[in-house]
């Protein structure tokens, strides 16, 4: 089991630093931060004075190796536009994504968990077909049109739920529902073909021929063979969630750390780019460690592994 | 963006349909003014940004040394009673006694030396060095008047410090410094800021004790909190369901459907700014190319139906101007200017006898509304010109611009609401990166319009490169923008035609 951790461990902090380096180089590509911090209007000489004031006229890999090491102790520089740190603007941003990813986490496995075994347990009947359908419409709903929808009906018509921005927990149940949909659909599915392969397997067999009530063969035995793909999918799904609310979150006005991202990369505001990057893979990467170690937990086969 | 204007559409109709259905409160009774705004401002310190949110944030929280009537465009005393100018180099202001910043400290002339001193220093980094480059020092001449020195003479020198320099408090902002006032900032402005979240949202509150008798008056709300929404959609929904009191920069589209809104009004007013079509005349992308050709170039000011684009696209009250800049603006003499009518065929016979009878391909680059951008697309494609139309960011498009690298770019000028020519031309003429005329004259005559205080030297100069640029046909001024602004009915606001809303002379009626 140590082993296995110690295994991710290294190959995460490998993906952290592939991951340093291409966002790097990516936003060095992107353009001229000289230029979009001197704004519409600055002239030549305007820009070259903000090039050697910042720095930016040092060769790139002096520029890189002065951010990797200031990166290694949690220095992440001073945001161009905000004049603040980065880290003080992720920390004060962090709390709205992870929010943001929970609630839609935990709304999309008590949609999609019950909706899977309901599947699964009535196999080939028109619920069946049902949740199928609704987990392709779910699928194909882009989700900056279910947020409008969402604000129009229960922001605008009904006038229970706020439009936009934070506060209170209100804020955050339509985007928690609209990122829920970008789950809901991978999730019930999985549940259902995972429920319906252990329905057919012959532990289950011999537990119904033990005479056990349905509901016990159901939760106990099969949910908990089946759980183990959604676990590892979930955790990954919150992941995609954490780095790819951004358009959630500039739809209803939460200014976490994806909309920073965002708003970062028109600016070309490099370091905070950087620093979101790199802060949302290290959570992917945790996130897939932790992952591993549930499923080794929840399956003794992968602990030697 | 199409995209979005269709949805906005849909929640308009959406929205009346179900209008009964919402309650829609303006915070009259909370006596909040709650503004949304969609370019979020990264930081209010007003040298620290350059953004236009931030020249309106800037204004209601802090003040200049003078103030610029917003009917009459004339500068009055604010901070400073009043100016001399002993020589074209030379500004010397009294300061009004008696003004207190909103931490309670007496303003002085050492917060005025301060706040000159640091903006025209390049190591200050300020964000938009080109509004101060010609601030050369200040001193301190008694504990209420100064003396600025400027580099060069600079004709638009007090609409400068009218629209953008506000005074810092030396002693406050020397102490919490730099990083720590642009959190906590104080001005002694008719507003104080009482929350910041960079990027997020700004609350402001009255300040009880600004001084009497300014022309920007008293504060009648006493609250104002301004939150930043960056989807379009998203901020006229909150509109419409009364969260939010005061949005601007609707959608034209919109606005009719807004004005059917009982508890809301919809209202535009002319901006100082410009949309134009830049065309690489000096063949920075390319000596052989067609735009080079001064046929080519009046057979695209031929092509294109500006008026029609004001008329049915901009609406509102949208004007063509002759010259190249605003009408209002000082030097920027119409009269001087060629003009071209709107005719396609007069354009294919230019385009002929420029050896291009079957027309040519040109990359059209635009930051400006998609819709608006096709719209000159299919006027140019009339004439047989092949405009691929490439939508590109602001940022992105300007800094191609700047390299040199578009053929053709449509683009839009506010000049920092400066009326004066000298914030339109030399942007686009005087030799440098954004200049695709690379004329030696034009430079020659705007240096000789920008660097004397003498009106009548000055219109001769400017006169003479305005009617070198149109006869030329360089550089296509297209249209003036229109402002579009909603707000509750309950509010009494009026907008100005330099873009700069003033929440300090709105009410609630």
């Amino acid at each position: 089991m140590l082993l296995l951790i110690a295994r991710r461990l290294g190959l995460g902090l490998l993906v952290a630093l592939t991951v340093m380096t291409l966002a790097f180089m990516l936003t060095r590509l992107s353009g001229d931060l000289a230029i979009s911090i001197a704004g519409p209007s600055a002239t030549q000489a305007d820009v070259e004075i903000i090039r050697k004031a910042y720095g930016l006229d040092r060769p790139l890999y002096v520029q890189f190796f002065s951010w990797v090491g200031r990166a290694m102790v949690g220095d992440f520089g001073q945001s161009y536009f905000f004049k603040d740190s980065v880290s003080n603007l992720i920390a004060k941003r962090l709390p709205i994504t992870l929010t943001l990813g929970l609630v839609g986490l935990s709304l999309a496995l008590i949609i999609s968990i019950p909706l899977g075994i309901l599947a699964a347990v009535r196999e080939n009947t028109w619920l069946d077909r049902g949740v199928t359908m609704f987990t392709m419409v779910g699928q194909a709903i882009p989700s900056f049109w279910l947020a409008l929808i969402l604000m129009i009906v229960l922001g605008l018509n009904l006038g229970i739920l706020p439009i936009s921005g934070t506060g209170t927990w209100q804020h955050f149940v339509m985007p928690g529902i609209v990122l829920a949909f970008t789950a809901i659909p991978a999730l019930t599915r999985l549940t259902r073909s995972g429920m319906i392969e252990a329905m057919a397997s012959d532990y289950i067999r011999t537990a119904r021929a033990k005479g056990l009530s349905r509901a016990r063969i159901i939760f106990k035995h099969a949910l908990r063979n089946a759980a183990i793909p959604v676990v590892s999918i979930a955790a990954v799904q919150l992941g995609f969630m954490l780095g790819g609310s951004i358009v959630i979150e500039t739809v209803f006005a939460l200014h976490g750390v994806g909309y920073l991202g965002w708003e970062s990369i028109a600016k070309n505001d490099f370091p905070v780019v950087q620093a979101v990057v790199l802060v949302l893979a290290a959570i992917y990467i945790g996130l897939t460690l932790l992952s591993d170690i549930l499923n080794a937990l929840l399956d003794p086969r992968l602990r030697t592994g | 963006m199409g995209v979005q204007l269709r949805f906005g559409a849909a929640i308009l109709a959406a929205a009346l349909v179900g209008a009964g259905a919402s309650p829609a409160l303006a915070q009259k009774s909370a006596d909040t003014l709650r503004i949304t705004m969609r370019a979020a401002l990264s930081n209010i310190d007003p040298y620290y940004n350059n953004e236009r949110t931030g020249v309106v944030m800037h204004h209601q929280g802090w003040d200049g040394l003078v103030y610029r009537n917003p009917e009459t465009f004339k500068v009055e005393p604010l901070l400073a009673t009043e100016w001399k100018l002993p020589d074209t180099t030379t500004i010397e202001f009294t300061l009004r006694p008696g003004v207190k910043f909103h931490d309670g400290s007496a303003f002085t002339a050492d917060d005025v030396v301060y706040t000159l001193n640091l903006i025209s220093d390049p190591a200050s980094k300020v964000s938009t060095p080109a509004n101060y480059n010609w601030i050369d020092k200040a001193e301190k001449t008694g504990d209420m008047s100064v003396r600025v020195k400027l580099k060069r003479p600079t004709p638009a020198a007090l609409d400068y410090f009218a629209m953008v320099v506000p005074i810092y408090p030396k002693a406050y902002r020397e102490k919490v410094g730099a990083e720590a006032y642009a959190k906590a900032p104080v001005g002694a402005g008719p507003y104080k800021m009482t929350k910041v979240e960079s990027g997020v949202s700004i609350d402001f509150e009255r300040f009880e004790d600004y001084w009497a008798g300014s022309p920007k008056g008293k504060a009648a709300i006493k609250k104002m909190s301004v939150r930043f929404v960056p989807d379009a959609a998203t901020e006229m929904t909150e509109l419409l369901s009364g969260r939010a009191d005061w949005i601007w920069n609707l959608n034209p589209d919109q606005f009719d459907s807004v004005n059917k809104f009982p508890n809301l009004a919809a209202v535009r007013k002319e901006s100082m700014r410009v949309g134009y079509l830049a065309l690489d005349a000096a063949g920075r992308t390319g000596a052989d190319n067609p735009l080079t050709k001064l046929k080519v170039r009046q057979a695209i000011w031929h092509a294109i139906d500006r008026q029609t684009i004001a008329d049915k696209l901009v609406t509102g009250g949208s004007r063509v101007p002759g010259a190249p800049c605003f009408p209002t603006q000082f030097g920027c003499n119409g009269e001087a200017a060629t003009l071209y009518d709107y005719n396609p065929a007069k354009a294919k016979q230019l385009l002929a006898e420029a050896g291009y009878p079957d027309g040519f391909e040109v990359d059209l680059a635009s930051y400006i509304l998609p819709q608006w951008g096709s719209a000159i697309q299919n006027y140019l494609m009339a004439v047989g010109i092949r405009a691929k139309l490439n939508q590109l960011q602001v940022g992105a498009l300007i800094q191609r611009a700047k390299a040199g690298e578009l053929r053709a770019y449509l683009g839009t000028w506010g000049s920092y609401s400066i009326n004066d020519v000298s914030a339109f031309l030399p942007n686009f003429f005087d030799g440098g990166a954004d200049d695709y005329a690379r004329d030696p004259d034009v430079q020659k005559w705007l240096i000789e319009g920008g660097s004397t205080n003498d009106a009548e030297v000055r219109n001769k100069a400017y006169s003479a490169a305005i009617q070198r640029i149109t006869q030329q046909a360089y550089f296509t001024p297209l249209h003036t923008y229109v402002t579009t602004y909603g707000y509750s009915k309950q509010l009494e606001f009026t907008p100005y035609s330099d873009e700069l809303p003033r929440f300090y002379l709105a009410k609630w009626k």
